[in-house]
């Protein structure tokens, strides 16, 4: 199918929004201005201050010497792009692709959109229409490129509506400027008297090419349609989306339940075609009073599994206000991932951390519980007990350093080390009794120390030496001296975990 | 003759077990966990798995022993890189130990819940998991019918539980096929060497479902549980066999 673009242009952008803002400046000459080098530049100026010639660029010096009922105005730099945007976000009732063409336009992409307003003069119309009425003043022109619709909206003389395939002899009559060329492009064109696009167009590509630059033939080829030129809309399209407009107005979860079901059998039908697996999942309601109910649930990996998918909206269903009731749903895919049907198969039957049925069950875990709750670790290359192991991002990472044996490390270990009594021989010496928790605890076999310093490029502190003692009755714990024995401190043993 | 009764006896007892309901491991799926001779106090001498298993502990030592058995027994049951799911509420458990007890801490996926409710739900779901070697969980107290949920689940999907209850308030029947306490024992080193000795544990099977009850000493010889026969038993035997 042919592409249509409409390009809108706004000849006097801020000043219009201006006098809809203040309707007393409507029959005034005012300008915006910055100050640039030390002195004020007009940068926009009214339809009836360019009447009388005061145009941008100009000193408001010079233009307050030729109307001297001049109004001024601070101008903001970033004014008209935010213009824009508000006004393609508005032009999206028309089209999805709407995007801004700064300083001064808008380009919508409107391929298969016409027919919905009875054609394309109703659709152009209407548009133009409803700007004109709000207070701008606009031109726009409808073709099947980006280049040839910006030219006509600029410098077109009759119809708007370029035809499929007729670029061509509709840009033949408008001058050099109609191609979006830079200035100095311009002037040498102009130089050379060729004052129209007819006149060059048709000149061998090579000589265009070593007198002006690739950009002149750049142009011309986008004009023409020879070239592809994408443009970037303001709400960036979901590939992966699917409507489902209830005639009825939707209240109870039975209908949500079902509408949700139809919408991931479509989409998961799509992905699964497309060899795409969802990550992340948005549900919108559309309510009957104007307000939009989300959820969302997301994924460990890539899937299109409606009923794993179902069972992770299910719990969030409850959460949906339907108020007077819902009318349109919409499911986006906001997050899609590769997946092949054999590396399905493939998870299917792995085991371990690879397994399908894991990341299901993980996600359902997250879904309910956060995903705060679930860990998996790896090791860390640090002695010192509590950054001996790191919390592993995804389930492929992998360790990179080997897990640790040959040292004993506690089966239980306390996140807080708890200070205990402790008698002991010699410095050094593994101590002979301790008091943990009022209950008194002979040693009869130790190891250690193992002395674990607390790297002093990550924290301050003393060091630790480790025992690994075991009681009378068998019972085997993991005990430190905090620092250096000395003689003034007296409780500086700590209990730390328990051996198996 | 004798040995004639003695097979009949088996098979008999083998067939009271089908009537009982007992499904019986097939040889595939059947795992040596190396229990050496607690195996026989188990129906078929197989370790159950596919079952849920109660390890009861009061003292925090006995906990620490109690994961060292458990983790003997993960080591076992996770066997060509399985996974497994670690549930609790506070946890203590040090990842690093694990692998003293052959078991590579990244292949467990430990989840930490706030409330009682929420561990009962998150271990039921991974029961349901069939990809996993086994999931424990630290559930204090539990109910009967909570524990039969976790009994139907793993039912369906042959994962081995183990549920660790740590100071439970009541001691109350649940529908798990064991019930086992694990209390640390002094450890012995080579020829009176000084230090600690391998982890040695008194192993009481409470309770097993078509099984004997009993009690051993196990250690954990680095890769496997090692049965420990004490030394006044040992003698008695020798001089049993002097007087005899």
């Amino acid at each position: 199918m042919a592409r249509r673009f409409i390009s809108i242009w706004f000849s006097h952008l801020t000043t219009d929004w201006f006098a809809i803002r203040k309707p007393d400046l409507k029959k005034q000459p005012f300008v915006f201005a910055l100050p640039d080098h030390g002195r004020m530049v007009i940068t926009a100026a009214n339809h009836l201050a360019e009447a009388e010639m005061v145009t941008r660029g100009m000193a408001v010096a010079d233009a307050r010497a030729i109307l001297p009922s001049l109004a001024v105005f601070d101008d903001q730099p970033e004014r008209a792009n935010r213009l824009l945007l508000a006004l393609a976000a508005w032009a999206i009732r028309y089209t999805p692709i709407a995007a801004i063409d700064p300083p001064d336009g808008l380009v919508l992409d409107v391929s298969g959109c016409a027919h919905l307003w009875k054609g394309e003069q109703a659709y152009l119309t209407d548009i133009t229409m409803r700007l004109t009425t709000a207070g701008y003043d606009v031109r726009a022109a409808i073709a099947d490129t980006v280049g040839a619709a910006w030219a006509v909206a600029r410098y077109g003389k009759s119809n708007p509506i370029i035809d499929s395939g007729k670029q061509a002899a509709a840009l033949f009559s408008l001058p050099p400027a109609a191609l979006r060329l830079p200035p100095e492009i311009l002037d040498r064109l102009h130089k050379l008297g060729l004052y129209q696009l007819a006149y060059f167009t048709g000149l061998p590509r090579t000589a265009l090419r070593r007198r002006f630059g690739p950009l002149l033939l750049l142009r011309i080829d986008q004009a023409l349609g020879r070239e592809e030129e994408t443009i970037e809309p303001v709400e960036p399209i979901v590939p992966y989306q699917e409507r489902l407009p209830c005639p009825e107005p939707i209240v109870t979860a039975t209908g949500i339940e079902i509408a949700l079901q139809r919408l991931l059998e479509k989409i998961c039908a799509r992905l699964r075609g497309d060899e795409k697996g969802l990550r992340t999942a948005l549900l919108k309601a559309y309510r009957l009073d104007g307000k939009i109910e989300m959820i969302t649930i997301s994924t460990n990996r890539p899937s299109f599994n409606t009923k794993h998918l179902f069972s992770l909206f299910e719990p969030k269903i409850a959460g949906i206000e339907p108020d007077l009731g819902i009318e349109l749903f919409v499911l986006d895919a906001a997050a899609i991932e590769e997946v092949s049907a054999g590396q399905q198969k493939l998870w299917a039957g792995a085991c371990g951390l690879a397994d399908a049925g894991l990341a299901e069950l993980l996600d359902r875990l997250a879904n309910r519980l956060g995903n705060n709750a679930i860990h998996r670790y790896l090791p860390d290359e640090h002695y010192w007990p509590e950054r001996s192991i790191k919390t592993a991002i995804a389930l492929t990472e992998n360790a990179t350093t080997p897990w640790q044996a040959e040292r004993p490390r506690p089966a239980r270990l306390l996140s807080i080390p708890e200070p205990i009594e402790v008698t002991a021989p010699v410095p050094d010496y593994p101590p002979m009794l301790f008091r943990y928790k009022g209950e008194l605890h002979k040693i009869k076999k130790a190891d250690g120390p193992e002395r674990i310093e607390r790297e002093w490029w990550l924290e301050e502190g003393p060091h630790r030496d480790y025992y690994h003692v075991e009681d009378e009755k068998g019972q085997r714990y993991w005990l430190f001296r905090s620092g250096h024995y000395t003689a003034d401190k007296t409780h500086q043993w700590f209990m730390h975990g328990f051996f198996a | 003759m004798v040995s004639a009764k003695k097979d009949i006896m088996e098979q008999l007892k083998k067939e009271i077990l089908v009537l009982q309901g007992f499904k019986s491991v097939t040889g595939e799926s059947a795992m040596d966990l190396g229990l050496g001779p607690i195996a026989k106090a188990f129906p078929n001498e197989i370790f159950p798995t596919a079952a849920v298993h109660e390890l009861i502990s009061t003292a925090p030592e006995d906990a620490a022993a109690t994961s060292g058995f458990v983790t003997g027994l993960l080591s076992g049951l996770m066997k060509a890189g399985r996974a497994c799911i670690w549930i609790s509420m506070h946890r203590t458990v040090f990842p690093p130990a694990l692998k003293a007890f052959g078991v590579d801490p990244d292949k467990i996926i430990f989840i930490d819940l706030q409330c009682e409710k929420d561990v009962c739900w998150a271990m039921e779901e991974a029961l349901k998991c069939e990809g996993l070697a086994a999931v424990v969980g630290e559930i204090r107290e539990l109910s009967f019918t909570a524990s039969r949920r976790l009994q139907l689940a793993v039912e369906k999907s042959r994962v081995t539980g183990f549920i660790l209850r740590h100071q439970p308030r009541n001691l109350n029947t649940i529908a798990a096929v064991s019930r086992w306490r694990i209390v640390p024992l002094p450890s012995e080193t080579t020829e009176g060497l000084p230090g600690v000795g391998l982890p040695r544990w008194n192993v009481e099977l409470l309770k097993i479902r078509n099984g004997k009850p009993g009690a051993w000493q196990l250690e954990w010889a680095g890769d496997h549980f090692q049965p420990v026969y004490p030394l006044v038993y040992a003698l008695q035997k020798e001089q049993i066999k002097k007087t005899g």
